[in-house]
């Protein structure tokens, strides 16, 4: 009940924006100050980038891509972004930590848009400093839309996980997956009107994924991402391994699985042999 | 089947917090899906046109447009059959207004009472006329999770009806199930008896199909759309497979929800049946390519733009909807 009671008066508080309203960067002026205190920001400087679409389709489902302009390495990678969606309910829509075993910081997911809005990527690369993509989304609704096409489904599915490897597996290289979580992710936004409530908010709100031991991806977020949240990132698999799936959602539920890699038989490269070139030791 | 709570619902949003209102209008173009009406141009004077089909059957046919005041919301087909003790209702339309007009046409045909509106799915354009036949010898006749869909997306739908349809809207309310469909039953008209269906998630989680054996006609709902682009709003997969089902029903003819009053049945699953599969078949494709919902949207079944009124308008969402859906195969 705190949960939703919070989102509402957070929503109330912030989310008035004029309908259609131009692009405003006035509700940023405060964020920044909020979020980053009064550090510099470097925009658009070719560290990270953002792709979202101009007019979105469905406003509950928005797909977005930010990433880094390069690998990680030692001497220079990203540590985090920070995605801001200026006027939704919860602004900070998720902060996004990477290691060098990333590989890559880049995600691509789908988000709620609830407003006409600005969408910021604030990447902070390990010299402390701050770099920004931002693109402008013409979208609304995505928080109170009417939640689910099945409930029923929704309920029986909770806590599902599906990791998708699209590529046969590159050892010692940074490789793509892509992490589907069955959640509902509710906004507390959505009127039931028989109980003449709001649907509580609930949602996913820490994703952690592990290769082996080594710590690749770090999110914390709400419910400014899409039902059943949907994540691409990369990972760096020295070897045969394991990668680990840790979910935890705002009721304090926690989900976990973990997938072997390579599972069943990666494809090898024509010419080679399908075992592992790298093998764990 | 069970006797559910009815759930009346007010247009007005009286009390309704800043939030609640705010957020509903923010949401509005989300409705376009199912709310609009019809292009006629619409006096009050003007009757609503009931095309007789077969033997005491008749149909009110919405145009392929968004809801507006010219059409009342009532952009989805209506039925009206007659029995010889009492009448059924299969969808009611937009709005309260047209559900008047609706009732004054339906009274010049005949003098029986209406004892059954059936509502064959949760959209507005199908159930916001209930309230003009609200009465104590009226069931409300729906899915078994007809009741909650409407609970969730009731005020949004009559935020966008006062917005769409604007002043003559005024006075609709969202009335639910008082006689919910968990599998099937029948509804005796008198010398006539209708048998209703409950389905499995498809256009939405709460489709109802209704059979005359009488005149061997089927009254689809939104299972079936003719010339208006389907939408899904259920499951892809679902829908294939209830068409797959329906396709068994001994009909001569359906009454789809969108499109003509009447058209040959089976043969009217053909279009829809073409169009469904080819996002299925394309959407697996993107999927197993590794590909995105944006990049999906900009092929997938592309050969059928030109078959179907509103693919621009809808198409996109379908993709997106099938490809989250599919995703998880």
């Amino acid at each position: 009940m705190r949960v939703a009671v919070t989102t509402f008066l957070l929503a109330m508080a912030v989310g008035m924006p004029a309908w259609g309203a131009t692009e405003d960067e006035s509700r940023w002026h405060d964020l920044r100050e909020s979020l980053f205190g009064d550090r510099q920001i470097h925009e658009e400087s070719g560290v990270v980038s953002l792709e979202a679409p101009y007019r979105a389709h469905d406003a509950a489902l928005v797909p977005i891509t930010f990433e880094a302009a390069f690998p990680q390495t030692s001497e220079r990678y990203v540590k985090s972004i920070t995605l801001i969606v200026d006027e939704n309910p919860l602004p900070m829509a998720g902060q996004f930590r990477f290691t060098e075993a990333s590989g890559w910081a880049a995600i691509s997911t789908r988000i709620r848009v609830n407003a006409y809005t600005h969408v910021r990527a604030v990447a902070e690369t390990n010299d402390g400093q701050l770099h920004m993509a931002k693109r402008y989304v013409k979208a609304s609704g995505g928080c109170s839309a009417p939640a689910g096409k099945d409930p029923e489904a929704a309920l029986a599915s909770l806590g599902k996980m599906k990791l998708r490897r699209f590529d046969p597996v590159l050892w010692g290289e940074p490789n793509n997956a892509q992490l589907l979580v069955s959640h509902p992710n509710h906004t507390g936004m959505q009127m039931d009107q028989v109980t003449r409530h709001y649907v509580l908010a609930y949602f996913i709100d820490s994703i952690e994924v592990r290769y082996g031991d080594q710590p690749v991806l770090a999110v914390e977020s709400n419910f400014s991402l899409s039902e059943n949240p949907a994540i691409r990132f990369h990972y760096v698999p020295d070897g045969p391994g394991e990668l680990s799936v840790r979910v935890t959602d705002s009721d304090g539920a926690m989900f976990a699985r973990a997938w072997s890699v390579p599972a069943s038989v990666a494809k090898a490269p024509v010419g080679e042999e399908a075992a592992p070139v790298n093998p764990v030791q | 089947m069970s006797h559910g709570m009815a759930q009346a619902v007010t247009g007005s949003t009286g009390s309704r917090s800043t939030l609640g209102t705010w957020a509903l209008t923010a949401c509005l173009w989300l409705a376009a899906v199912g709310v609009v009406l019809g292009a006629q141009s619409a006096g009050a004077a003007e009757a609503i046109q009931l095309k007789p089909v077969a033997q005491g059957i008749y149909v009110y046919t919405g145009p392929h447009t968004d809801a507006s005041d010219s059409n009342l919301g009532a952009i989805g087909n209506v039925a009206i059959v007659i029995g010889e003790q009492s009448v059924a209702l299969i969808d009611s339309g937009g709005s309260l207004e047209f559900g008047l007009q609706l009732r004054a046409a339906l009274e010049e045909l005949t003098d029986l009472p209406v004892s059954h509106v059936i509502n064959t799915h949760v959209h507005p354009d199908h159930l916001l006329g209930n309230g003009a036949f609200a009465g104590p010898s009226v069931e409300f006749v729906g899915h078994r999770r007809l009741g909650a869909a409407l609970a969730a997306r009731a005020e949004f739908y009559l935020e966008a009806g006062a917005r769409n349809v604007g002043p003559k809207f005024a006075g609709t309310t969202a009335i639910g199930p008082t006689l919910e469909v968990a599998d099937s039953i029948h509804i005796n008209l008198g010398g006539r008896v209708l048998r209703v269906t409950a389905h499995a998630t498809a256009h939405t989680d709460n489709d109802l199909t209704v059979y005359d054996r009488r005149t061997r006609t089927l009254f689809a709902g939104d299972l079936l759309f003719v010339e208006r682009l389907p939408v899904v709003d259920g499951s892809l997969k679902g829908w294939l497979a209830v068409m797959d089902e329906l396709r068994a029903v001994p009909a001569v003819r359906v009454v789809p929800g969108h499109g003509p009053a009447s058209v040959r049945w089976p043969s009217a699953l053909h279009a829809q049946e073409r169009y469904l599969q080819a996002v299925l078949r394309d959407v697996r494709i993107e999927i197993a390519a590794g590909g995105t919902i944006e990049n999906a949207i900009g092929w997938v079944a592309s050969e059928e733009r030109t078959k179907w009124v509103r693919f621009a308008e809808d198409h996109p969402r379908n993709v997106t909807a099938s490809f989250t859906e599919l995703e998880w195969e």
